[in-house]
């Protein structure tokens, strides 16, 4: 292991990447599903949903943290009958720290999303039916397709957000190095001690290149998808 | 295979109620917008639940309100060629081709991919995305997707109405082959009687929800009752080529008369369809010399209908029904009346390129 970084500090770059990427995955398939309610579908409490889904964009993510705290938190009204029948806790758990960062990045990962659905014809997937295909057929070889580039676009931009998430995360699962210290965590801690500045400045230098690969590395997905959807 | 349809829907203006049989060939749902023939084509599609009414394409019941029976669309098996092409643009021409196949049972595969490429002259196509095709090569590519499903029926939907009148020209050809070489019926609507002339083998003509009149194509177009306005209105007849002379033109016969036209790209033998628009035919009494025009057609006066300020002329000659328009006064001063023997004159370069058909075997 290379030593411009201290242990902790790469234990902090790890649990980092770590949580962006689950949070990330796990997110995805439900921003699908809610992007394709909200962009196609009709049904009491659109307007609700909606205002559901953007509340983490608005709101003061401490309170979102608090919010997660009294609901999935050891003696939260659902975490408690986690842990009584399953023995799932996210309570100080780098999995909660998972669970934070992605209800912060879900909104902006359906707002991608939502967005290139919008723009899918649905003359198209009618045409796809009349060819034979049947809903789910209909979606998983023309929607997907065609949405692909705002789908990696949602996810990147999600993995970055939840790769910069604090204020919810330190709310809900502390600051515990190793465990629930991630990046941010970790520069906010080295900031509070004497002599910390300068690892405060390395970690914060990480967050600024893994901020920006993921920029390029999204605008270079998307183009090549959209060539792909939009004939060569 | 025949097609049977029943059908009452309310819409927002009227009541579509329409029941008719479609023979084999070409079906052509002929009428203004609004008329109700794209709600036909949607029903049969299965993109529409009607009010109430039956479907049946072939024996094989599609919709039946009274047995609340619906097959949803992508198990109708039929080929739809969507006005607006609607080529899926992040798969290739070839993967278009082929998308319905991915669907279709084993068991009905029988069109084989090369004839259909070939026909319609998409070979050199295949590699390419649509976003690089021209309108008319896009419509060609839709037609042959739509026949490479293996469908029972094609419904085509106002195929050329978004193409310029040269892509008209390219793509009719390709229809015609269609209907005469490859026995799949089809139901076609349009609102165009250039289309009708060459493709209909049967017309349905619609207004307003309701079937105004439903014959032989031939027949529907040379009924003065139902003919359309201007250029609209016209009459079908058929012709054989005899030769091509030096001059440039081309020697048609039917009915034993002759017929000249510019020359044409048909091979002496082939029957054609020509559409002989009502306003492009002068009539004369007794034989007219000395005349530039080069079609001269004896005949016997039917009936005269009035329609808006002017005189519809329907004439029996010896190559079929011919209906020429004229002003009251031309009427008057020839003294035309049903029994008169005139003659129908028409100049050789009346005909537009897409009023020359191929005749339907």
């Amino acid at each position: 292991m290379p030593d411009w970084l201290s242990p902790a500090e790469w234990d902090a770059l790890r649990l980092s990447l770590r949580v962006a990427f689950w949070a990330t995955l796990v997110s995805l398939p439900p921003a699908l599903l809610v992007a394709h309610a909200l962009a196609r579908w009709r049904f009491p409490g659109h307007g609700l949903l909606n205002g559901l889904v953007h509340l983490p964009l608005v709101l003061p993510p401490v309170v979102t943290g608090y919010v997660l705290l009294l609901t999935l938190g050891r003696r939260g009204f659902v975490g408690q009958y986690l842990d009584q029948w399953f023995g799932i806790v996210f309570a100080f758990r780098w999995t909660g720290a998972v669970v934070a960062a992605a209800v912060m990045a879900f909104p902006l990962m359906v707002r991608a999303i939502r967005l290139s659905v919008e723009a899918v014809d649905p003359k198209l997937e009618q045409a796809a039916g009349s060819l034979g295909a049947s809903r789910p057929w209909v979606w998983a070889t023309v929607t997907l397709p065609l949405i692909l580039p705002g789908v990696i676009a949602g996810a990147i931009l999600a993995f970055a957000k939840a790769m910069g998430e604090f204020g919810a995360t330190i709310t809900f699962v502390s600051n515990i190095p190793g465990e629930t210290q991630t990046l941010p965590s970790a520069i906010y801690s080295f900031l509070q001690v004497p002599g910390g500045e300068g690892a405060a400045a390395r970690l914060a230098l990480v967050s600024v290149a893994v901020a920006m690969t993921a920029l390029v590395a999204s605008e270079f997905l998307a183009r090549r998808a959209a060539r792909r959807v939009h004939g060569r | 295979m025949s097609v049977s349809i029943s059908l009452r829907h309310r819409l927002a203006d009227f009541t579509l109620d329409v029941a008719f049989d479609a023979p084999s060939g070409v079906t052509v749902l002929f009428g203004p917008s609004g008329s109700g023939k794209s709600t036909v084509l949607n029903a049969v599609a299965g993109l529409l639940r009607p009010d109430a009414g039956k479907v049946a394409v072939g024996g094989t019941v599609l919709t039946d309100t009274a047995q609340r029976l619906f097959v949803p669309p992508h198990r109708r098996r039929l080929g739809v060629i969507f006005q607006d092409g609607r080529l899926f643009p992040h798969l290739s021409v070839r993967q278009n081709l082929r998308y319905g196949r991915w669907f279709s049972p084993a068991s009905a595969r029988r069109t084989p991919e090369s004839a259909v490429v070939e026909m319609l002259g998409i070979g050199a196509l295949l590699d390419r995305a649509p976003a690089t095709l021209s309108g008319g090569e896009r419509q060609r590519v839709a037609i042959g997707r739509a026949l490479l499903a293996d469908p029972r029926l094609i419904l085509a939907d106002e195929p050329l109405s978004a193409l310029d009148d040269d892509r008209k020209g390219e793509i009719l050809p390709y229809l015609e082959r269609l209907r005469d070489e490859w026995g799949v019926p089809m139901l076609y609507v349009s609102h165009s009687p250039a289309e009708v002339a060459r493709i209909a083998t049967t017309v349905v003509m619609l207004d307003a929800g309701r079937i105004t009149r439903i014959g032989p194509a031939a027949e529907v177009l040379a009924d003065p009752a139902t003919a359309g306005p201007g250029r609209e209105a016209g009459a079908v007849i058929e012709a054989q080529v005899i030769r091509h002379h030096d001059d440039g033109v081309t020697e048609l016969a039917a009915g034993g008369l002759p017929l000249f036209l510019p020359t044409i790209g048909a091979a002496p033998g082939a029957r054609l369809r020509l559409r002989i628009a009502a306003p492009d035919v002068m009539l004369a009494r007794g034989r007219p010399t000395e005349i530039s025009a080069l079609n001269i057609l004896p005949g016997t006066v039917e009936s005269l209908t009035e329609q808006g300020g002017q005189v519809l002329v329907r004439l029996s000659t010896p190559a079929g029904p011919v209906l020429s328009r004229i002003t009251r006064r031309s009427a008057a001063q020839l003294g035309v009346a049903p029994g008169e023997a005139l003659t129908a004159v028409v100049k050789s370069v009346s005909h537009a390129p897409a009023d020359v058909g191929r005749a339907h075997r």
